[in-house]
């Protein structure tokens, strides 16, 4: 029983003592909420300090067998990719917690416990290294998202729900089909050892590699989203609540492109290759369309769920341009935008309370009226639209040039996208927060509380860390990645297209 | 053959399990004259004991393993499995339907003993290693179900429901005794390992379009016990008119016992010409999930929806058959295990919430169940997310066994379409669970009744065994493994 077991059990047990708890006492269910989210944000801080920088392979092992035939274990571990993004889980949890104080009123001890099942199940995904435990906590995560949209949504929430449940469970089927297919053929579920079957040989798709591939590829690709399969998305971030909306943005997109690095690349190398102009296309398509159709979004819930479909191409472009500098900078944007579109979910939930509209009509000189809340508004508009010294910045910069390395004509495209971020953001930001003071806006948009203040701090603080000293960060992940550019060297089957052949170099280089 | 006259006292050991169900089962009835108005209540409570005291029975039975009656019958590890599945079964039955049958104003000796009787046949069936012995079980295990299907005689629907149950089940038992009687015409035979044997014989086999025949006709009539496609036309129509708990018990175990037979004869009767037999398998399994699922989106009564659902698992364990494997064997085991903890579960709820006459019935009429009655939404929800195959339950490392199997079987489109299907059929789950949970109750909700002891029993008790199985599936699937051998 490590660091990573107690972080992992924090949550579940939190679930269980809530279900446990009296339904009426709304005070202590909220206070253990934060009390249980809390005490996982602290261990798993612990892991940040544990965690050997040098030294190689996964660390925080625990390898139990869980089903003897067929030969499941239950086998957690991190490395620098996952390390990051367990504790983005972590630290959103408790702030999603403080947002839902006041805002959920009903059923409010349901709600509660779905969030830390909820918090189980994405700490799990990027733990494990089993692919079997993998899938259960994919699958595991997908139903208190389903209940925290369609029980605490607003009008159209049962539709989001449907959509998003079975978009996500039907495009995984395909990659259980694989996983099972995977372990007939390998004899194991356990990740490394898959791997090292891979680059030694013993273990060979053939002509399936590609089928395979895809499976594993269009389960993730729905859940980053990828354009054309990102339509469930808009509808489940503009009618979920906050809590779920900043979940829903943050980390689980980020099962996605976690998913795309950890699995795609290094188990199905040739086949990766060989897809990465079709999917680096399709990546810039959704940098640009979800820009464009963010600009004309009348609700800014929209306005944000749109952006992170243009965000997010960044991350899958930077994952397919196979350079070290690409694939660091796609992981650091995948954390940016989780503390950034985070941020913005949370702010814009903050206005949602005071004003109880999402149409961006509706406002207008929220400056003069809550000075700071449109300050932090501002920062965090900043970042996200890649502002030096703040966090996006340092992402984008490493994608375009990892993608210019590979084929210049994507990172000009691509960079297309961070100009238009800057229009939608910096209009949306005009309309909303300058011009003339609504009576409405001025009677009930107040400034922050200590409550609210507690749960956006520790956000703005992140933003500037993460901009202005990225040291802190890059340096594990960029041995993780590196680990996983070198696994897709090998083994290569597929007709590799001209550019990836200069992400070599770059790889040995670094 | 060599006859052997007298029986051993073992032989009557390994037959206990069925002598105690048809001994209570008789003397409830005569036990019906005195109990009737005095304790109703006795009557569930006797057939409780006995279904409990029949497997204790066939776990005794198991440590001494081996034929019985001049190889009539045969206690092994698949036998003894099947015994225990379909007594419990019955327990969780009679749990359902203390309540029911009181509202229905409907308590009397006939329900438990015919329930029993039907039991007795299906542990008879199970256990069965010959033909006519296998015919005799499923009939007395029919016949007593075609009478429960009809129990509320006074009620349109179970008329009905148990008119079409018999007249459409008495052709299809015809079928399967034709096919018995070709077999036997062409091998000489009626005991299983036998007619493998003569089957397997090299030169000597009789002429396979004949045997061929044979297994097609089985198949017709196994295929409507088990509701597969496209046999499966009277399944929704019998499922909503029976009454609730007795439509669970047909969904769970009526059905387990008829895949255990199915298993067996085409996992050892029939395995020498599997390569003939299983494109019939597989095109069966892929139009029952197809058509279950695909006529279940459109439903809007909950037993109507359970009925095409049960379908479509039928179609799922198929697949598994369609393996024709040891492992394929073991899974189809697991997964009707897991199926029917989480089916009669879903009945128990139906039967509780359908109210007087069997009035609420609608998906509809869930409106807002988890702010009316928050412990049955939340087993109900259990129940359904077992049955989409959501991970931790029994649901879905069932599915996972037998889709695994079958790519061990090089089934590749059949566990992709097969998958593909269990996310159409996520869709009409979570409607329900929909409906339960993000709906607000409707304003002329009939007020709930609180749930009784036994309905309480026939929830929990389902839906622990759901979760045992999906996190700790190893137990029962390590059984499973072991007494999938048959005895050839």
């Amino acid at each position: 029983m490590n660091l990573l077991d107690i972080v992992l059990a924090i949550p579940l047990i939190g679930f269980m003592v809530l279900l446990l708890a009296p339904r009426a006492s709304h005070a202590a269910i909220r206070g253990l909420a934060l009390g249980f989210s809390l005490a996982a944000f602290v261990a798993s801080l612990g892991l940040a300090f544990q965690f050997q920088t040098n030294a190689p392979g996964e660390q925080f092992v625990t390898d139990l067998v869980w089903i003897v035939s067929p030969n499941i274990h239950y086998h957690v571990a991190l490395d620098g990719l996952s390390l990051w993004l367990v504790i983005l889980s972590t630290l959103l949890t408790p702030i999603c917690v403080l947002v839902s104080w006041q805002s959920i009123q009903k059923r409010i001890k349901e709600f509660f416990a779905f969030l830390l099942l909820l918090e189980f199940g994405l700490t799990g995904v990027f733990a494990a290294q089993d692919l079997f435990l993998f899938y259960v906590f994919w699958e595991v995560s997908l139903v208190p998202m389903y209940f925290l949209i369609g029980i605490w949504g607003h009008e159209r929430r049962i539709y989001a729900a449907l959509k998003f449940f079975l978009y996500t469970f039907a495009a995984s089927v395909l990659m259980l089909t694989a996983i099972i297919y995977i372990y007939n053929h390998a004899g194991t579920f356990n990740y490394s050892e898959i791997l090292a079957m891979i680059s030694s040989g013993r273990l060979s798709f053939g002509r399936n590699e590609m089928l395979l591939f895809l499976a594993f590829f269009v389960a993730f690709a729905v859940k980053v989203p990828l354009f054309p399969l990102h339509t469930w998305l808009p509808d489940a971030h503009v009618e979920a609540p906050t809590a779920g909306s900043i979940m829903l943005a943050s980390v689980m997109l980020k099962m996605g492109t976690y998913g795309l690095v950890r699995f795609c690349l290094p188990m199905f190398p040739g086949a990766a290759r060989a897809c990465a102009p079709w999917i680096a296309v399709l990546a810039i398509i959704g940098i640009i369309y979800g820009a464009l159709v963010a600009m004309v979004q009348p609700n800014m819930k929209k306005l944000v769920a749109y952006s992170s479909v243009s965000h997010l191409g960044f991350v899958v472009l930077g994952i397919f341009s196979f350079t070290q500098i690409g694939m660091d900078g796609a992981v650091y944007q995948m954390l940016n935008h989780g503390i950034s579109t985070g941020a913005l979910f949370l702010l814009v939930g903050y206005l949602y309370d005071r004003r109880h509209s999402l149409a961006i009509a509706d406002y207008g000189g929220v400056a003069a009226a809550a000075p700071w809340l449109s300050t932090i508004f501002l920062v965090t508009t900043l970042a996200s639209i890649g502002l030096p010294t703040l966090n996006n910045y340092v992402g984008e910069f490493l994608v375009l040039q990892g993608a210019a390395l590979a084929n210049f004509r994507w990172a000009v495209f691509a960079s297309i996208g961070v100009i238009l971020s800057a229009c939608y953001m910096l209009w949306l930001y005009q309309r909303v927060f300058y011009g003339e003071t609504h009576d409405q806006v001025r009677d009930h948009v107040f400034d922050l509380k200590p409550r609210e203040w507690a749960a956006v701090a520790p956000l703005i603080v992140m933003m500037v860390w993460m901009g202005m000293y990225s040291q802190s960060f890059l340096p594990v992940v960029g041995k993780t990645t590196a680990r996983i550019l070198d696994q897709t060297q090998v083994n290569v089957q597929f007709q590799v297209h001209g550019a990836p052949g200069v992400s070599t170099e770059v790889a040995r280089a670094r | 053959m060599p006859v052997n006259v007298a029986p051993a006292g073992i032989e009557y050991v390994r037959f206990l399990p069925e002598i105690i169900l048809i001994v209570t089962g008789t003397l409830l009835m005569v036990l019906d004259v005195m109990l009737r108005d005095r304790a109703p209540q006795a009557y569930g409570h006797i057939s409780i004991v006995a279904l409990l005291g029949a497997m204790a029975a066939s776990v005794i039975a198991n440590s001494s393993p081996g034929p019985a009656f001049s190889n009539l019958m045969v206690v092994d590890g698949f036998a003894t499995f099947f015994r225990v599945l379909v007594t419990g079964v019955g327990v969780l039955t009679v749990l359902s339907s203390y309540r029911f049958l009181q509202r229905e104003g409907a308590e009397a000796g006939e329900f438990h003993a015919l329930l029993l009787f039907s039991v007795a046949g299906q542990c008879v069936m199970v256990s069965a290693n010959e033909l006519i012995m296998i015919f005799i079980g499923l009939e007395i295990s029919s016949i007593s179900s075609y009478v429960l299907a009809g129990y509320l005689r006074d009620d349109k629907r179970a008329n009905e429901a148990a008119l079409k149950y018999f007249l459409l089940g008495s052709f299809a038992t015809a079928f399967f005794l034709y096919g018995i009687a070709v077999v036997y015409g062409m091998t000489g035979y009626t005991s299983l390992t036998a007619i493998r044997a003569a089957l397997s014989a090299g030169p000597s086999t009789p002429p396979p379009v004949f045997i061929g025949v044979a297994a097609a006709l089985m198949f017709v009539g196994l295929g409507f016990k088990v509701s597969g496609a496209p046999f499966q036309i009277w399944a929704p129509d019998v499922y909503q008119g029976a009454p609730t708990p007795v439509t669970g018990f047909m969904a769970t175990g009526a059905k387990a016992a008829a895949f255990a037979i199915f298993l067996r004869i085409f996992m050892t009767a029939f395995e020498p010409i599997s390569g003939e037999w299983w494109p019939l398998v597989w095109a069966s399994a892929l139009m029952s999930m197809t058509i279950g699922n695909f006529a279940a989106l459109t439903q809007s009564n909950i037993k109507r929806l359970l009925a095409y659902s049960s379908i479509a698992h039928a179609g799922y364990v198929l697949v598994a058959l369609a393996a024709r494997s040891q492992v394929g064997t073991a899974a189809a085991m697991f997964y009707l295990a897991a199926y029917a903890l989480m089916n009669l579960g879903a009945f128990a709820v139906v039967a509780h919430l359908s109210g007087k006459g069997e009035r609420f019935l609608s998906v509809d009429d869930f409106a807002g169940l988890a702010e009316r009655q928050p412990l049955t939404a939340a087993l109900l929800s259990i129940f359904l997310l077992s049955l989409i195959g959501v991970p931790l339950t029994g649901g879905f490392f069932g599915k996972f066994y037998i889709f695994k199997a079958a790519l061990d079987s090089h089934l590749v489109w059949l566990t992709v379409l097969g998958l593909l299907n269990s996310a159409v059929a996520a869709y009409y789950y979570l409607r329900i669970l929909v409906v339960m949970y993000f709906r607000e109750p409707a304003e002329a909700a009939p007020q709930l009744e609180p749930l009784s002891a036994g309905l309480r029993a026939a929830l929990v008790i389902p839906a622990v065994g759901t979760l045992l199985l999906g996190i700790f599936p190893a137990w029962v699937l390590d059984f499973a493994g072991k007494s999938s051998v048959f005895v050839r």
